[in-house]
């Protein structure tokens, strides 16, 4: 019995649906982490300044971010705009924006909290040497600072792509989305085809994931000698 | 921008409902996973044979698979060999599932912090095992752990909003229903955002408190 379920995958084009469904998922993780990679720097550089200002507006930021679930921030980007501002984005482009948003805010903790944990000689010895600010971060605290992020950066990676399954929530057309997609209509014929598809898609997943943090913590591991 | 202000105090007993069912499920959820997590790190710091390799793959497992998906399995994908759970078992499991990987990994760092010349200290001095756990590791362990515990616990409390995907009636699947039926989306999600914010809130600043608290009990800084 639990065989005439598994074959649904394979049967027709199921099996590349569930494949272009994942990359539509790959394809917003990957926009989002690279906006998130650039901003979350500069961002952050802007963060270590001692302005409190902007700390303060910096911080509400990011602490709007980590208090309220990015499912919430989904649906208020997918629900307020079209209802407001007779802006009608996509789901994708919601996608993108909120992910952007929030991987920005936790990178740029991420890199402040790297360039923030350099000892403070660094900093000294580089005004001493005469280097400009932009010097200074240029040659001498980014570097350094790299080393640090590259860690975590992978982890909060990881988590962006295991969040993207969210999306299916707001009508994006993903891996979940297809998956369900061939569960109603093979589930007459194979009611038991639920366990096998979510069951693959499960699988999928830890196969993207497992290894990226895996590397990050080779690269941990590594580095900390 | 308009709020419709009534109609926001007249939907506010279901949001009261669904805001109570969160923090319950959140909580129950927390109080396995903290179970678990203790376990788990147990036997990873004793290295206990085969246990521990059951405990990394589940570790792994846990960790590198979304909750949504998990939630899925159990709630669409059980019932069809025969396993049926209501939603909120389903969600309860989950949690405790994902949540228990976060919380071993903290328990296990908090452990490995506590530095081995104490435990020396400690065996020299006559402790038995149990004694060494009790009055040597643990006190501790759990200063080192706090502020992990308490983002894991934040964490655990955001990843109720997915049980929104398998039918349970908490804040999220509320507020999606109420815009459903009323179609007031601003109000609604006006509301959902408030909730999120009554609970975390005060969380958020209880832990960073409890941080600085806690911190007094290391030893040697």
């Amino acid at each position: 019995m639990l065989n005439s379920g598994i074959s649904v995958l394979f049967e027709g084009i199921n099996m590349l649906r569930i494949i272009e469904g994942l990359l539509v998922t790959l394809r917003v993780a990957l926009v989002a982490v690279v906006i998130t990679i650039v901003m979350g720097f500069i961002i952050g550089i802007i963060r270590t300044s001692k302005n409190k200002f902007v700390q303060l507006l910096f911080r509400v930021y990011l602490e709007m971010f980590r208090i309220i679930p990015i499912l919430v921030w989904l649906f208020v980007f997918y629900y307020i705009f079209p209802a407001n501002f007779d802006l009608n984005l996509s789901s994708e482009v919601v996608a993108f924006i909120v992910f952007s948003l929030w991987g920005i805010a936790e990178m740029s903790d991420i890199v402040r909290g790297a360039i923030i944990s350099l000892p403070k000689h660094q900093v000294e010895s580089s005004k001493a040497l005469g280097l400009s600010p932009v010097q200074m971060y240029r040659y001498v605290l980014i570097p350094q600072a790299i080393k640090r992020t590259i860690p975590p950066m992978i982890n909060l990676i990881t988590r962006m792509i295991k969040t993207t399954a969210l999306l299916t929530m707001i009508g994006v057309v993903e891996v979940i989305k297809v998956g369900q997609q061939i569960i109603e209509v093979n589930n007459i014929n194979y009611p038991i085809v639920a366990f096998w598809v979510y069951g693959f898609i499960f699988f999928l997943y830890f196969c993207i994931c497992f290894p990226l943090s895996r590397f990050s913590r080779k690269l941990e591991q590594k580095w900390a000698a | 921008m308009t709020f419709d202000w009534q109609y926001m105090v007249e939907v506010l007993p279901y949001y009261k409902t669904a805001l109570w069912l969160t923090v319950k499920l959140a909580g129950i959820g927390i109080m396995f996973a903290i179970i678990v997590g203790i376990v788990c790190s147990v036997i990873q710091y004793f290295k206990i044979k085969v246990l521990t390799t059951i405990v990394q793959v589940y570790l792994e497992i846990a960790r590198n698979t979304p909750l949504l998906i998990q939630l899925f399995f159990l709630y669409y994908g059980l019932p069809k060999v025969g396993i049926t759970l209501s939603e909120e078992i389903c969600g309860i499991i989950g949690l405790t599932f994902l949540g228990g990987s976060y919380m071993a990994e903290v328990f296990r760092s908090g452990m490995e912090a506590v530095t081995k010349s104490q435990i020396e200290a400690g065996k020299a001095i006559g402790l038995s095992n149990s004694q060494l756990m009790r009055y040597v590791i643990i006190p501790q362990a759990f200063s080192y752990s706090v502020p992990g515990f308490g983002a894991n616990c934040i964490f655990l409390i955001k990843e109720t909003s997915i049980f929104s995907g398998i039918a349970i009636l908490e804040l999220t699947n509320t507020t999606k229903n109420l815009m459903g039926i009323f179609y007031k989306t601003n109000e609604a999600l006006f509301m959902l955002v408030i909730g999120y914010l009554i609970i975390l809130l005060p969380l958020t600043l209880f832990l960073t408190w409890l941080e600085r608290r806690v911190r007094h009990a290391e030893f040697g800084n």
